[in-house]
């Protein structure tokens, strides 16, 4: 059996008094398509800012590929090979969209100007944004947006890749455009977590989920075993 | 390549002038306007291209000011030694600086830099080595040939200054250092997470940018044969540093260049013309006046006014 990408131990954490996580365990296989989900406040992006690095864990570890990366900045995980999006996009608006990619890719692929340009480039084009790359961030369009922010995680050339509510605000063929993106990019053996509102989306990407409520993990399974399961039908309806 | 022959001939246009019978108060004032070049070059690096909003200005510039008056004082040190120290002791005080606030962003940043000039200046001011809260009186050295006077001499040393910093804040933006930069000001999360070093990052525009500031003020004591904390200390020099990045354009080299040279020659016909005092007040009305209409100062009117020309 291989080694998993992440593991997640024990790993709680506090604003103040309250929990934002409390002893939240995982792990993750090579080349696994991962969901996230829960209520909101439940906890999901505390979790994967903790594994991205955003934020330190209080207590617990985290481990990727066999490395202990708790006490690693944000920006040594990222070129270790942890990238993710945001879930409101954060683009670099004073930059044209082959820009935005050229970040990473100078920083992480350690390339020139000249082949980081071409490099984002193909990038651009392959993540569907070849009409705009010359274009400002700033004047993207929401779908364009998510697309670019799953871009730039992507020229980080990244192992692991967090996309943090990427369907958020889209239409439904929007949503199925993302969608075929990222089980593109995880058949070229990157591993997915997705975190989503967005039932179907998650359901249908997803080979396991585990749903988090009030910082702890209720239930973890199959889609079709989660959808079925009480604890969250109870999480999220409140019944 | 254009940049060089740009710069080469500014540098000979200085020397040339320097050479020529011009009324000496041409230089009085061209040293002022070329020391605000400088200044505003570097609070670009960090206010502009990282959006640190640094108060600082005074703190670095009087760092230079007084490395040069103790060099001075204690080992008649050369000019270009007294600059260098000057630029040296200015770097190690943004190290110092950048580590101790660069984790604090927005506003907590501003208040902190603002702290470091009044805890320089209750420093220079309890220093009787180099004159206290009195000042001291300065007798310059000789001049060099080919200059005839000290003033003229220092016009030149500034033009060259004014070069070798534009020089590396032109090098920082278009390098990848400025798109890392210039990440953090728009997202400092998204640029950590794009595998930016973002505080390291922060450091290196900290340490450039007062080390230029105060290569800036390590002449001055020299320009006004005196120094003293409360002048060396003004907070008008960030007033005048930011104002003239707002008004050029914060984000390209030449934004400062241009705010500088405008905001420099109207204080200065001001202070000739009506009052010293008064040209405090055109900074403000100008940088209210541009903040309103105009954001993105000269240059930002500049690259509207071509996009609608050209449709």
């Amino acid at each position: 059996m291989g080694q998993n990408v992440l593991e997640v131990k024990g790993v709680s954490k506090h604003f103040g008094g309250f929990t934002a996580l409390s002893e939240v365990s995982l792990a993750l296989a090579p080349g696994e398509r991962f969901g996230l989900i829960g209520p909101n406040g439940s906890g999901k992006t505390t979790l994967i800012n903790c594994v991205s690095g955003s934020l330190r864990n209080d207590a617990g570890s985290i481990v990727f590929n066999g490395e202990e990366i708790s006490r690693l900045p944000a920006y040594q995980r990222t070129r270790r090979g942890i990238a993710r999006s945001f879930q409101i996009p954060r683009p670099f608006k004073d930059m044209s969209v082959l820009e935005n990619l050229m970040v990473p890719l100078q920083y992480v692929g350690k390339l020139k100007e000249g082949e980081a340009r071409e490099q984002a480039r193909v990038l651009a084009s392959d993540m569907g944004l070849g009409e705009k790359a010359e274009a400002m961030s700033s004047r993207l369009s929401q779908v364009e947006l998510r697309k670019l922010e799953l871009a730039r995680a992507m020229a980080a050339r990244p192992k692991l890749l967090i996309s943090d509510e990427a369907m958020a605000g889209l239409s439904g063929s929007e949503v199925d455009e993302v969608l075929a993106i990222l089980f593109k990019l995880n058949e070229t053996g990157i591993t997915i977590i997705m975190i989503e509102h967005i039932m179907q989306a998650v359901m249908r990407f997803s080979q396991r989920i585990i749903c988090l409520d009030a910082g702890k993990i209720i239930c973890e399974g199959t889609p079709t075993s989660i959808v079925k399961n009480v604890d969250v039908q109870k999480a999220y309806l409140g019944a | 390549m254009k940049f060089w022959i740009g710069s080469a001939v500014v540098l000979i246009v200085a020397l040339a002038l320097a050479l020529t019978p011009v009324n000496e108060y041409f230089f009085f004032a061209g040293y002022v306007v070329l020391t605000a070049v400088v200044l505003a070059t570097a609070w670009n690096i960090l206010g502009g291209y990282a959006g640190y909003v640094n108060f600082g200005t005074p703190a670095f510039f009087g760092i230079g000011a007084y490395t040069g008056v103790l060099l001075f004082k204690w080992l008649a040190a050369p000019l270009a030694l007294q600059i260098a120290a000057g630029a040296f002791m200015g770097g190690l005080l943004g190290f110092g600086v950048g580590m101790l606030t660069l984790r604090l962003r927005g506003i907590f940043f501003a208040i902190a830099t603002v702290a470091v000039v009044f805890i320089m200046e209750t420093l220079m001011t309890n220093w009787r080595y180099v004159g206290g809260a009195t000042g001291l009186q300065i007798l310059r050295p000789t001049v060099l040939p080919p200059f005839e006077t000290y003033t003229r001499m220092l016009f030149v040393v500034m033009a060259f200054m004014s070069i070798v910093a534009v020089s590396l804040a032109r090098y920082i933006q278009v390098s990848w250092v400025g798109r890392g930069l210039r990440a953090i000001r728009d997202s400092e999360e998204a640029a950590e997470c794009s595998g930016v070093p973002t505080l390291r990052l922060k450091l290196f525009a900290c340490v450039i940018s007062g080390a230029l500031m105060a290569a800036a003020g390590a002449p001055m004591p020299m320009y006004l044969s005196f120094i003293e904390p409360a002048s060396t200390f003004n907070l008008s020099y960030t007033i005048s540093a930011l104002g003239s990045a707002i008004i050029g354009g914060m984000s390209h080299w030449l934004g400062p260049i241009i705010g500088a040279i405008l905001l420099g020659s109207i204080q200065q016909i001001v202070t000739v013309t009506i009052s010293g005092e008064v040209n405090v007040l055109v900074i403000g009305v100008l940088l209210v006046l541009f903040v309103v209409v105009a954001p993105e100062g000269i240059l930002g009117l500049f690259k509207r006014w071509a996009r609608t020309s050209s449709k």
